[in-house]
């Protein structure tokens, strides 16, 4: 057993500074965070899978009530923020490349276009929202969404209560998505920060890998939340 | 056997390397914040059985004397949500899984120390939100808060409870998260999968449940707390909402939660019964593999809870069928620890004692459990207190049994001090007496037909003998759960020091000094022989010099 004089002695070799002490490697260190963000992910998958689970039964049980509600919410506002959230995608990648390739410049533009883009969509969001509030299509006391004619089914009108529940749910997921882009926004902001101070190298740059990863999982979620509270009654 | 020698120096450990209540409470050091979690369970612990207390109190006479009517279902929810959210789920995993898992795997570390502190402050915030919920007059739903009850008519601190038990469920995520990249991550060299000890798997498994179950518990919280604020309907059929969803996303958690508690507690009772039979777990990889299969089945038999609820016949016999095969990992796991006592040089060390009451409680838990699965018994004792004692057989036979039994074997380890052994072993005894005393009666009063959840059963004077034993018995299990506590604390200051083996047991957390250093190994461990070498262990001295290489 070596005396307690000579502990310590095991901190003396070079590593990397942003190797924390409980990790052997490098490799180590960048392989525990990232598969902690994929399994952080997997969580998240089931936090918005309950409300999907929701979402399909009430749209199996209430399907005409749910098109005409659906009816109702934007969809060329909602394709914009597809867009936005694509080309959001797009920045982040370039971001990882630029930290990966050490070109300073590109990747402080990628995350502040990134950020600008996600702005853009809770912007966008923002103005839906205030369309719902006037139109009178937050659920609550002020409700109400009467005669509203049933796509395909002519003479038929939505059941203002089904609809209610529609609204609800668009609302819960929705906005629990915006919240998750703000959270977003929060770590990019951190990873805007990081970079400038010129934190990040060819050979550490894990937080905008795994940063990267979670706006990546925030635009797929928007990528079911679009066709399924937008898209699913659009016939003529 | 090693002799506990005491040193003339006392080395440098987690325990005295830094004083004063920030080290405490700013530590990111795995052994600090699993003692932080032990302070802290404790605390709900106790506040959880002063409600359970005062339930048994009350029954103790048919007439409704003691409490009111209202008072009673505070108290049998409260009592259900500190235990459930607050005692139970963090207890093994977050104490002795907090303690072990690094260690049992030789790193220094869990592989996120500052997200482990997180996890404890989460916990302290809900807890935080759970006391003052319970101060200002606490929920009166039982601890299912079940719509529309709970969204439209209970008038109670539902939405505070809500929210401390969805803050401590983070603070469970984040546990199991670590768990899980810690596992896959960080094992020292030659710690294969194959070598890993049965209490890693127990809490791999346990870990996938918490990060894949609690999140869909939190976002029902999240829908019962809109609901109340905004009378959405989406759980209210007045409204065309329907309640049955509710019941369905509560107990896709809830259900894998009992998981979540027995998984652990396995782990450690095949710890124990490996050192304390000095043998090689029989069948290791059916049982690593049978907590795999536990977590996995045990996400597809939630509504079992529900077969009175309005769900069809069919999906009824489906879960049913199920939740009979979840039966059949939970069987693997007790015949091969039975096939391991087999012949087995069995020592009845306190610990030990634990494990067997382990193994008949849960044995008994388990089998209660086929009844309830079967839809025709299940029918008929439905909210009854045949369901009460199977459930508490499963969670404080089981579950506490195990949790007890792993602090008292690892105890050395975390204190560097030996507890009494003759005390231990009497409140090990005490415990058992008092909790089969307490539930057993529980049983036959269900089967019997007296309900769940009724303060008053007076038109049924029939039935005080049988609450009358169940009370006694609380009274002694009350005892046999302060001793423990009583000369743990006694044993900081006045026990023997512990050697670092005093079990002469396998394992790493065994190979370093007692308590172990900041980063848990002087050097780093390599792993070169099997989990559970007990036989190599034992061998004689003149072959043990030579180190087995496999």
């Amino acid at each position: 057993m070596p005396d307690s004089t000579l502990v310590g002695l095991h901190h003396e070799e070079e590593h990397h500074p942003e190797l924390l002490h409980h990790f052997a490697t490098e490799e180590q260190q960048r392989d525990a965070s990232s598969l902690g963000m994929w399994v952080f992910l997997a969580t998240e998958v089931m936090f918005f899978g309950g409300l999907f689970c929701a979402y399909l039964i009430y749209r199996r049980l209430y399907f005409g009530d749910f098109g005409a509600a659906s009816k109702s919410i934007d969809a060329t506002l909602g394709a914009t923020n597809t867009a936005v959230l694509i080309c959001s995608s797009l920045t982040v990648v370039l971001a990882v490349w630029a930290a990966q390739t050490a070109r300073r410049t590109l990747l402080l533009t990628m995350l502040a276009v990134t950020m600008l883009l996600g702005c853009v969509f809770l912007g966008i969001k923002a103005v839906e929202y205030k369309d719902k509030f006037e139109e009178h299509h937050v659920p609550g006391a002020s409700f109400s969404f009467n005669n509203v004619p049933i796509p395909g089914h002519p003479g038929e009108y939505a059941n203002p209560r089904h609809a209610q529940i529609f609204f609800s749910l668009y609302f819960v997921m929705t906005g629990l998505h915006a919240l998750h882009m703000i959270i977003g926004l929060g770590i990019f902001s951190w990873l805007l920060y990081a970079a400038w101070k010129g934190r990040f190298t060819p050979e550490y740059h894990t937080p905008i890998e795994i940063g990267g990863l979670y706006w990546h999982f925030v635009d797929i979620i928007w990528i079911y939340l679009f066709p399924l509270l937008y898209l699913i009654d659009r016939h003529p | 056997m090693e002799i506990a020698i005491p040193q003339p120096v006392e080395r440098e450990n987690y325990l005295n390397k830094e004083y004063g209540v920030w080290s405490w409470l700013l530590t990111t050091d795995h052994k600090r914040i699993a003692l932080l979690y032990l302070v802290s369970i404790t605390f709900f612990f106790f506040i959880g059985g002063f409600f359970a207390l005062l339930i048994r109190l009350e029954l103790l006479t048919p007439a409704g004397d003691l409490v009111q009517a209202d008072t009673y279902n505070k108290l049998f929810t409260m009592h259900g949500m500190v235990m459930v959210f607050f005692f139970l789920i963090p207890s093994i995993p977050a104490v002795l899984g907090n303690f072990l898992v690094p260690m049992m795997i030789g790193a220094k570390d869990l592989a996120f120390p500052r997200i482990n502190l997180l996890s404890w402050y989460l916990y302290i915030i809900g807890g935080v939100f759970m006391l003052h919920c319970m101060l200002t007059g606490g929920v009166d739903t039982g601890w299912t808060f079940y719509a529309p009850f709970s969204t439209n008519f209970s008038n109670t601190k539902i939405v505070e409870a809500g929210i401390g038990i969805f803050i401590a469920g983070f603070s469970s995520i984040l546990t199991g998260l670590n768990f899980v990249v810690t596992i896959h991550r960080m094992r020292a060299p030659g710690m294969t999968w194959s070598r890993l000890p049965l209490f890693i798997w127990a809490h791999y498994a346990t870990s996938i449940i918490q990060l894949l179950g609690t999140p869909v518990i939190a976002v029902t919280i999240v829908l019962v707390a809109c609901e109340r604020a905004l009378h959405l309907g989406i759980f209210d059929p007045k409204l065309g909402g329907d309640p049955v969803l509710f019941q369905h996303l509560f107990w896709f958690y809830s259900h894998p939660a009992v998981y979540i508690m027995i998984l652990p507690s396995m782990g450690v009772v095949t710890e124990i019964i490996a050192c304390f039979s000095r043998k090689r777990i029989f069948g290791y990889s059916f049982v690593a593999f049978s907590s795999i299969a536990i977590a996995v089945f045990g996400f597809l038999v939630w509504a079992h809870h529900m077969f009175v609820a309005g769900i069809s016949v069919y999906s009824a016999l489906v879960f049913s069928f199920l939740s009979y095969a979840v039966a059949l990992p939970s069987a693997i796991k007790v015949f091969n620890w039975t096939a391991t006592l087999y012949k087995g040089s069995i020592r009845y060390d306190a610990p030990m004692l634990y494990a067997f009451g382990f193994l008949g409680l849960f044995t008994i838990g388990g089998l209660t459990g086929l009844f309830l699965a079967a839809l025709g018994i299940n029918v008929h004792v439905t909210d009854t207190y045949f369901v009460v004692a199977h459930f508490h057989y499963i969670m404080v036979g089981g579950a506490v049994m195990g949790y007890l039994g792993g602090m008292h074997f690892w105890w050395p380890k975390i204190s560097g001090k030996l507890y009494p052994e003759g005390w231990a072993r009497l409140a090990a005894l005490i415990v058992f007496i008092g909790f089969n005393l307490t539930f057993f009666p529980q049983f036959v009063l269900g089967y019997l037909g007296m309900p769940r959840r009724y303060y008053d059963y007076s038109h049924m004077p029939e039935f005080q003998v049988l609450n009358v034993l169940s009370t006694a018995g609380a009274t002694v299990l009350g005892v046999g759960y302060l001793l423990p506590m009583v000369y743990f604390l006694w044993s900081m200051r006045y026990g023997k020091p512990a050697s670092d083996n005093p079990w002469n047991a396998a394992g790493l957390e065994w190979k370093t000094t007692s308590p172990p250093p900041t980063f848990n190994f002087d050097e780093e461990p390599v792993v070169t022989w099997e989990a559970y070498n007990y036989e190599e262990l034992d061998a004689p001295p003149h072959t043990q010099e030579v180190p087995v290489a496999r």
